[in-house]
């Protein structure tokens, strides 16, 4: 596994091959848009069955971060959990393993659109946090500050290689702020030639695909977009 | 034995009825009776005379007949053709149709008040089946006709209409079940897909006809060796267009047609009016053409499978096959097109497109002779179809399982289903049946007092809008830039492969890519220029496996060539010379160098599809072997790979333990396979269908089934869900079914030749399109290399304009 270290007002991030976005001289572990227990609020809308293996999956995933980094914080950007009672209905064993997971280090739970209000499974609930010059959120502010990190929008690239097409869930950043794409298994993306996200940034903006190993290119430009 | 009035009306148009109607009509109390019989023998009246004669009898309240089509085209060309005698007769009765484009006024009437004859498709038929006021809507009913129920019995369409039939008998115990076919290889089987099991159908045959008068198109100059576009034969087709009163020139994919079209047109000097017809164009082109071609004021009709069933078009009078007929039986109905009168012999022009398809036509041509169809292949009956099925009911209200087990097993596909399948099909629905039992308080069915019961029946809307068992690939629709008409749909994962500037065809006109936006695919019109690509269509059908053997049969016996063009003939014969040729019960297999490649090339005569599978799963053996492949290509007869070292051992290779093996631990991660995991998720409501218009703003938020299958895969390998894709892999777009009868076929009989040089069997196989690259980890150095090649490019990369607000979007 190959992450990729860049700068992003005059620190030094790492973005995971997971998606995960590691500031090591800090010891913070940011991830995004978990979207736990979305099988279970599908089917209690009466909509269909899922597998409901994904909160397993997103919680071995974001194991596997901890296990390797040992964070002393973990910041999670919103969207932690599908939606607030989701979160309330999380089963005995994957609390244990949450549990077992937070225990030791400063975790914040970052509200998002999805579960605006969490119920206490552990950590702090904050509508925003800053730390140095970040300021972790979920949704992006079109008009912020510089040091921005968010996440909410599922941000993924589309790059035609000669092995055809490669679509991946990226991070995005400029120097004014940073995108993160989502880390939970049941989560689609937008792409990020979308208008909302795209022209959120500026033309330097870089966009680093997740997957076996990171990869960096420049945000593709509307027209390169094929879809 | 016909009522005085029917005779009458008979012979008031100087008719006098086929006998094959005056038995329908005997057979009129009979549970279940098929007929057989070919295009223009009257089938539809046959059909329906019993309802014409019971109405004559005596006033009926309520819905009286149900006849069910696949085509939506057809329900409202029948009631015109019912529309007549019933008015002749004086028969104070409505006929009514009712399709996905029927009015919602029309269709709460038809509800509340049934029309005496309903004529309706199979997904319509489900829809009205899953109402809490079914048993209302059906309450008159007594005899139900299925048209073209050869079409419907080949795939998951018949098996949802005949789980309906078994719900109607249900209401209806003394119900009458007709089906009309074509020409088919056994008809006492379809006729017991047909009856409610374990009751017996009466099989009647029309007479046959005459034997149709077709030919070969051989022309002084060969076809060309790759291909199957038939472009060098256009002046000789224009030419028999221009002799015939109006042809139909079926050519097999969509792509195909349209350069062919673009092709004829580019020659038609005289301007004969031709028209092109498929089912990527848009609804209101193919309208068009249809309503022209009724009106007489088209020559000809280039058309793909769209055409194979519909409207009786009886000016047709040439059909022309443009490339290999792949199935034989799908050949005659096409043949049948032509001139639907009876009594008088079809006309049909064979044109091979390349040099290999001269055999296959030859063989084909013989079949037709000869009688001898296609047998259908075994299909087990499909679970994914009763888990809808089971839902359907579920939404009409609430059912006990041991009813509903009896009564699917009524279904003649459904026939030997067992009580275990049965009751994991209900898992699923109830609580989607995974090892982790999680859904305890949300399950989807509730056990009430014995009777199972959609827990939250608002949920009965999202099941309804998933009804069907045809799932489209994802497709854009094509249009105009600014506002313009559109030309028709493209599937999703080609309008992936465009870059702004590349140009294709679609409705015989060259369009320039522009861009993509709100899920339409925008082009420009460009009159002038020669499409770069002309490719849209994924899924190709493989040679039947009755039309294989006649190939290889006819390849391994030199004394049969006679009826063989020359330069086919010596084409062979040189094959004989320098390799061997394939014979029945063996696989040829030939290595060869060329240009630093060694070459092996299997001739299994297995369908393009298990082709493509075997492609996949041998060179991961070689890989492992050591053997370095580096791409491979299949046609239905044959499979070439190419790599760096010669191969020497073939059946180590073909090993059908090891293939086997590939198939579960490697293919399972395929597209392929995920593709048929994403067809039966939807079909089984595990996942719903993209609805249109739902799927700009659910994008975000949505995400792939790929997902559900890793996830599945991972942590439930033996959920129902799996287990249907497996056993779908054994057909369709893996096929392996295939690949296990072919090594079945040769038990280990292999011809390994080493050859000198490319072979001529093997010649036409390098000029292929449609090579697989073998990737391993191709695809990340690949992706290594185009962002090197992004980065150093930045500086000139065109920069989009930030747009003044940038609201949050809502997931």
């Amino acid at each position: 596994m190959t992450s990729t270290t860049f700068s992003f007002c005059d620190i030094l991030l790492t973005a995971r091959p997971s998606g995960a976005l590691w500031w090591a001289e800090a010891g913070i572990l940011t991830v995004s848009d978990l979207h736990m227990g979305k099988s279970e609020r599908m089917a209690r809308g009466g909509g269909s069955l899922l597998p409901p293996y994904e909160t397993q999956e997103t919680l071995n995933r974001l194991n596997t971060e901890i296990t390797d980094l040992n964070p002393s914080s973990v910041i999670c950007l919103g969207d932690s959990f599908d939606d607030s009672a989701a979160a309330g209905r999380i089963d005995t064993a994957s609390l244990r393993y949450l549990n077992a997971m937070m225990s030791g280090r400063r975790w914040i739970w970052i509200a998002g659109n999805h579960d605006p209000e969490l119920p206490d499974i552990g950590g702090s609930h904050m509508e925003e946090v800053a730390r140095g010059p970040l300021q972790f959120r979920h949704i992006a502010h079109p008009r912020a500050d510089s040091g921005e990190v968010s996440g909410h929008y599922h941000p993924k690239a589309k790059v035609l290689t000669r092995a055809g097409y490669v679509s991946r869930p990226c991070f995005i950043h400029d120097q004014i702020r940073l995108i993160l794409p989502a880390f939970g298994a049941y989560t689609g993306g937008l792409n990020c030639t979308a208008s909302p996200l795209a022209s959120l940034f500026s033309a330097d903006a870089e966009c680093i695909l997740t997957g076996p190993t990171t990869t960096t290119i420049p945000l593709p430009s509307m027209a390169d977009a094929a879809g | 034995m016909l009522p005085p009035k029917l005779h009458h009306w008979f012979t008031a148009r100087g008719w006098s009825p086929h006998r094959h109607q005056l038995e329908l009509l005997a057979l009129r109390d009979h549970p279940a009776t098929l007929l057989v019989a070919p295009t223009g023998g009257g089938k539809t009246l046959a059909g329906f005379l019993p309802t014409l004669v019971d109405l004559a009898n005596a006033p009926h309240d309520g819905m009286h007949t149900l006849y069910v089509s696949p085509l939506k085209a057809l329900t409202a060309d029948i009631k015109r053709n019912l529309q007549s005698p019933a008015n002749d007769l004086g028969l104070d009765i409505r006929i009514e149709d009712r399709t996905g484009d029927t009015k919602p006024a029309a269709r709460t009437r038809q509800r509340r008040d049934p029309p005496q004859i309903l004529l309706t498709t199979p997904e319509s038929l489900a829809l009205l089946l899953s109402y809490e006021d079914a048993a209302h809507i059906f309450a008159g009913l007594n005899r139900v006709v299925v048209d073209e129920i050869h079409a419907l019995a080949e795939g998951k369409r018949g098996d949802q209409l005949m789980l309906c039939l078994s719900r109607l008998q249900a209401l209806r115990p003394d119900l009458r079940r007709v089906g009309l076919s074509a020409t088919v290889d056994n008809p006492e089987r379809l006729g017991v897909y047909l009856a409610p099991h374990p009751q017996p159908a009466h099989v009647v045959h029309a007479d046959p006809g005459p034997p149709p008068d077709i030919r070969l198109l051989e022309t002084a100059e060969p076809p060309p060796w790759a291909g199957a576009g038939g472009r060098y034969a256009v002046h000789h087709i224009l030419d028999h267009i221009r002799q015939a009163q109006t042809t139909l020139v079926f050519i097999n994919t969509r792509a195909q047609a349209e350069l062919f079209f673009r092709a004829l047109w580019d020659i038609n000097v005289d301007q004969i009016p031709i028209g092109i017809h498929h089912g990527s164009l848009a609804r209101d082109a193919r309208a068009k053409v249809e309503a022209a071609m009724v009106a007489g004021a088209l020559k000809a009709v280039v058309c793909t499978g769209s055409l194979d069933l519909g409207i009786d078009w009886g000016n047709v009078d040439l059909v022309i096959q443009v490339g290999a007929p792949k199935n034989i039986k799908r050949l005659v109905q096409r043949i049948g097109r032509a001139n639907h009168r009876y009594n008088t012999p079809s006309r049909a022009l064979l044109v091979p497109a390349n040099r290999f398809e001269v055999i296959e036509c030859r063989a084909a041509l013989e079949a037709v002779f000869e009688k001898d169809l296609d047998r259908d292949p075994e299909r087990n009956a499909p679970l994914d179809v009763l888990c809808q099925h089971i839902l359907l009911t579920a939404c009409s209200g609430p059912f006990e399982a041991d009813a509903l087990f009896a009564e699917v097993r009524t279904s003649g596909s459904y026939a030997d289903l067992t009580q275990a399948d049965f009751d994991a099909c209900i898992d699923f629905c109830a609580t989607g049946g995974y090892a982790l039992r999680a859904y305890d308080r949300w399950q989807r069915l509730m056990l009430r007092d014995g009777r199972l019961s959609l827990r939250d029946p608002r949920s009965a809307r999202g099941i309804r809008m998933n009804i069907g068992t045809i799932v489209e690939v994802e497709t854009l629709s094509v249009r105009t830039r600014g506002r313009g008409a559109s030309l028709g749909e493209i599937e999703e994962a080609f309008a992936a492969t465009l870059t702004p500037g590349d140009s294709f065809l679609i409705g015989g006109q060259t369009v320039r890519y522009e861009r993509l936006r709100d899920m339409t695919v925008e082009v420009s019109r460009q009159a002038d220029r020669t499409p770069k690509i002309a490719v849209f269509s994924g899924l190709k059908m493989s040679t039947s496996l009755e039309l294989s053997d006649r190939v290889t049969a006819m390849l391994s016996e030199p004394e049969r060539w006679t009826t063989l063009p020359d330069h086919t003939r010596i084409w062979l014969t040189m094959q004989h010379r320098i390799s061997k040729l394939p014979a029945a019960g063996r696989l040829l297999a030939e290595t060869f160098l060329r240009a630093e490649r060694a070459y092996l090339a299997l001739y299994t005569f297995a369908g393009r599809n298990a082709n493509q599978t075997l492609g996949l799963l041998i060179t991961r053996r070689m890989e492992d072997a050591g053997l370095q492949p580096v791409g491979f290509v299949a046609t239905d007869y044959a499979l070439l790979v190419w790599g760096l070292v010669r191969v020497e051992d073939v059946s180590g290779l073909l090993d059908p333990e090891g293939l086997r093996n590939g198939l579960e631990l490697w293919l399972a991660e395929n597209a392929v396979m995920k593709r048929t995991f994403r067809a039966s998720a939807v079909v089984a409501g595990l996942i719903e269908r993209n609805m249109p218009g739902m799927r700009k703003s659910g994008r975000q938020a949505t995400f792939s089934s790929d997902i559900l299958y890793d996830t599945l895969r991972k942590y439930d390998p033996d959920h129902l869900m799996l287990r249907i894709t497996r056993a779908e892999a054994a057909r369709g777009l893996v096929d392996y079914g295939r690949i296990e009868a072919m090594l079945d076929r040769i038990r280990g009989r292999i011809d390994l030749v080493a050859a000198p040089h490319v072979t001529p069997l093997a010649a036409p196989l390098l000029l292929e399109l449609g090579k697989v690259p073998i990737r391993g980890t191709a695809q990340d150095t690949a992706l290594a290399e185009a962002a090197e090649a992004l980065i150093s490019e930045a500086g000139l990369a065109e920069v989009p304009h930030p747009s003044p607000q940038a609201g949050a979007r809502k997931k």
